[in-house]
C-alpha cells in the first residue's frame, strides 16, 4: 500500500497540495479578520467559469482558473467596490458568471468529466508542468504577502489608524485580492470550486479559536490546512473515494476540535460573558 | 522648531452636504499647549482632527501641522480614535494593538522584535494594562480599550497628540489617571495636546485654551473666556448660561459635547 507514495502523480499531487495548503493557511486568517468568505467563494465561482471557457477552447482549466479569478479581482480593486455593497455586486455577478460555465462546458465533449474535475478538484491529476505553475505562483504569492502582511493585517482591523499612520489602506486591499485569487487558483486544484472555503476558511476560523496570537493563528491555520490536505490525500490514496471529501472532513473535524479545547486554551484570557463592560456595537452616547 | 506651531488654520472651512461645519477657522496652537476642542454633536470636532492627519480635505484655508502640510502617515502625531467596538472573537491581543502604533505601518520582516516588545511592555505598565495584555482586545471592556489606545498613540513618542473622546467608557479614576499622564507629557515633554471631548470637567486643570465648534460659528481663548454665558449665548444664538460650581463648570442651556454615532466595525473594499 505504502508504494502508492512512489508514483509519480501521488508526488506531484502532495507537492501541490503542500504549496496550496500553506498559501491557504497563510491567506486564510486575513480573510476570516475581513470578512471575506463570500468572496472567496465568489472567486472561486469565476474560477469555473474561466476553467470552462479554457476547456471549450482546449486549453488547461487551471489555467482558465488563474486567469479568470486573477482578472476578476483586479476588476473588483480597480472598480473599487465597497465593503457594504459588495455581496450583493459579486452575487450578481456571479450568478451569471456560473450562468456562462454552464453553457461554455455544455459546448464541450467531455462535459461531465470536466465539470466534475473543476468542480471538486482534480489534485491526483497534476501535471509536471502544472506542478511547476503552482510553485511558482505560490512562491511568489507567499513571497508578497511575507511583505505586506503586518500592514495588511493594522489595515484590516483597525483601518482608520492604520490610514492616519500612513498604511495606504485601500491600495492593500487591491494587493490582498490579488493574491487572494492566486490563493484561490491554487485551492481550487486541490478541493474544487465548490470546496474552497475548507481551504480558506476553515482552518483560520479553527485557529482563531485556538489562540488570540497573531501569528500563532497564522501557525496553527497552515497546519490545519497542511494536515487536511496531506491527510486527505492519502484518505483519497488508500480508499479511492474523492480527496475532497476527506480534505472537508479533516478541516471540519480540527474546526470541532478547536471549537471544543478552545475555551480550555483560551482559559487564561477571557471569554466574551466575562467582560466587564463589553462595547456596543453601536454605543448611543 | 519650538517656534514653528504645532498647528496653524487660516480660514479653514469644511462643509459636507448638510451645510458649514465650521467656517473661516484661524487658530495657531503653539508647540506645548493643551487644547481642549468641545462642541455639540456633529460640529466637526472628529473632522478637524482628520483634517489634521490628513485624511480630510479643508473646502477653503489652510492647514498647517508643524510647519508642514497635513498629510497621512506623520509620524509625529499620536492619534487615539473614538472608541469603536472589535469583534469578540477577532485574533488579536491588547498587546498587539499596541504594537501597531509602533511599527503597523512597516512593511517586511521585524528587524528589531526584542526592542520593539520592550517598548511595548513600557507603555502596557505605564497604562496599568498588563492584566489584560493578553486577552482579545474585542473582550474587553471599553475602558480597557480606551487605556490600550492610548498607549497606542503614545508609543511612537509623538509631538502631537490628537485625542477624540479619550476619557469615554472610563471611570472617573481612570479619567483622572489619563489626565494626569497626558498633563505629564504636555508639561514635561512639552507634547502638543488635542483634545476632543463632551465634558470639560476633568480637564479644568490640565488644559492651556479651549476652542468651542458652534456648527459654523466658533470661539477659541482660555476656559473663563470662551465658557461664559455671553460667548454662549451669542455662539448658539440662545439664551445658555454657564454657572461654576464648586470649580466644575455647568453649562445649561446648550449641549457642549458628544460625538458622532461610532462607525461599525469593517474596512474598505
Amino acid at each position: 500500500m505504502t508504494s502508492l507514495w512512489h508514483y509519480a502523480f501521488v508526488q506531484h499531487a502532495l507537492a501541490a497540495g503542500v504549496m496550496a495548503a500553506i498559501l491557504a493557511g497563510c491567506v486564510g486568517p486575513i480573510v476570516t479578520i475581513r470578512n471575506m468568505a463570500f468572496a472567496v467563494h465568489g472567486l472561486a465561482e469565476v474560477g469555473f467559469t474561466g476553467a470552462a471557457g479554457a476547456v471549450m477552447l482546449g486549453a488547461s482549466p487551471m489555467i482558465g482558473v488563474l486567469t479568470a479569478t486573477f482578472a476578476a479581482a483586479a476588476a473588483i480593486g480597480i472598480l473599487g467596490v465597497r465593503l457594504r455593497e459588495r455581496d450583493v455586486a459579486i452575487g450578481s455577478v456571479l450568478a451569471f458568471g456560473i450562468g456562462l460555465g454552464v453553457l461554455f462546458l455544455s459546448l464541450t465533449k467531455r462535459y461531465a468529466a470536466e465539470a466534475f474535475s473543476i468542480l471538486f478538484g482534480s489534485i491526483l491529476a497534476v501535471s509536471q508542468e502544472d506542478l511547476l505553475r503552482v510553485a511558482f505562483v505560490g512562491t511568489i504569492a507567499l513571497a508578497a504577502l511575507a511583505v505586506i502582511y503586518r500592514p495588511l493585517r493594522f489595515a484590516s482591523v483597525d483601518p482608520e489608524v492604520a490610514e492616519a499612520r500612513g498604511v495606504p489602506v485601500r491600495l492593500l486591499s487591491s494587493v490582498f485580492l490579488l493574491l487572494l485569487a492566486l490563493a484561490v487558483s491554487e485551492a481550487v486544484q486541490v478541493v474544487g470550486v465548490l470546496l474552497i472555503l475548507t481551504l480558506l476558511v476553515v482552518p483560520s476560523a479553527a485557529a482563531q479559536r485556538l489562540t488570540p496570537q497573531p501569528r500563532l493563528v497564522v501557525v496553527y491555520s497552515v497546519g490545519v490546512a497542511l494536515v487536511s490536505t496531506v491527510g486527505g490525500l492519502a484518505g483519497a490514496i488508500y480508499t479511492s473515494l474523492p480527496v475532497g471529501f476527506f480534505v472537508s472532513a479533516f478541516s471540519f473535524a480540527a474546526y470541532l476540535l478547536a471549537r471544543v479545547i478552545g475555551p480550555r486554551l483560551m482559559g487564561g484570557t477571557r471569554t466574551a460573558a466575562h467582560a466587564e463592560h463589553p462595547v456596543a456595537p453601536i454605543p448611543g452616547k | 522648531m519650538s517656534d514653528t506651531p504645532a498647528i496653524t488654520l487660516d480660514q479653514a472651512s469644511l462643509r459636507f452636504d448638510h451645510g458649514p461645519l465650521w467656517d473661516g477657522l484661524s487658530l495657531a496652537v503653539p508647540q506645548g499647549e493643551f487644547l481642549a476642542v468641545l462642541g455639540p454633536n456633529g460640529s466637526g470636532k472628529t473632522s478637524l482632527l482628520r483634517v489634521l492627519l490628513g485624511l480630510q480635505r479643508l473646502n477653503a484655508g489652510r492647514a498647517r501641522v508643524l510647519g508642514h502640510l497635513p498629510h497621512r502617515g506623520n509620524q509625529a502625531i499620536g492619534y487615539v480614535p473614538q472608541q469603536r467596538a472589535f469583534d469578540p472573537d477577532l485574533p488579536l491581543r491588547g498587546r498587539d494593538l499596541v504594537r501597531f502604533g509602533l511599527d503597523g505601518n512597516r512593511w517586511g520582516f521585524m528587524r528589531n522584535a526584542r526592542g520593539a516588545e520592550r517598548d511595548v511592555e513600557e507603555m502596557l505598565a505605564l497604562l496599568d494594562a498588563r492584566a489584560f495584555a493578553d486577552s482579545p482586545v474585542g473582550r474587553l471592556s471599553g475602558g480597557e480599550q480606551q487605556r490600550l489606545r492610548v498607549a497606542q498613540a503614545l508609543i511612537g513618542r509623538p509631538q502631537l497628540l490628537l485625542c477624540d473622546e479619550p476619557l469615554l467608557s472610563l471611570d472617573l479614576n481612570y479619567q483622572q489617571t489619563i489626565v494626569q499622564l497626558f498633563s505629564e507629557w504636555n508639561r514635561r515633554r512639552g507634547v502638543t495636546v488635542i483634545f476632543v471631548t463632551h465634558d470639560v470637567n476633568p480637564l479644568l486643570t490640565a488644559i492651556d485654551r479651549v476652542l468651542l465648534l458652534a456648527g459654523g460659528p466658533w470661539a477659541v481663548g482660555g476656559v473663563d473666556d470662551v465658557l461664559t454665558s455671553e460667548t454662549l449665548t451669542h455662539l448658539y444664538r440662545r439664551p445658555v448660561e454657564v454657572e461654576r460650581i464648586k470649580g466644575r463648570v455647568v453649562v445649561l442651556g446648550a449641549e457642549l459635547g458628544g460625538h458622532e454615532p461610532l462607525h461599525m466595525h469593517g474596512g474598505t473594499v
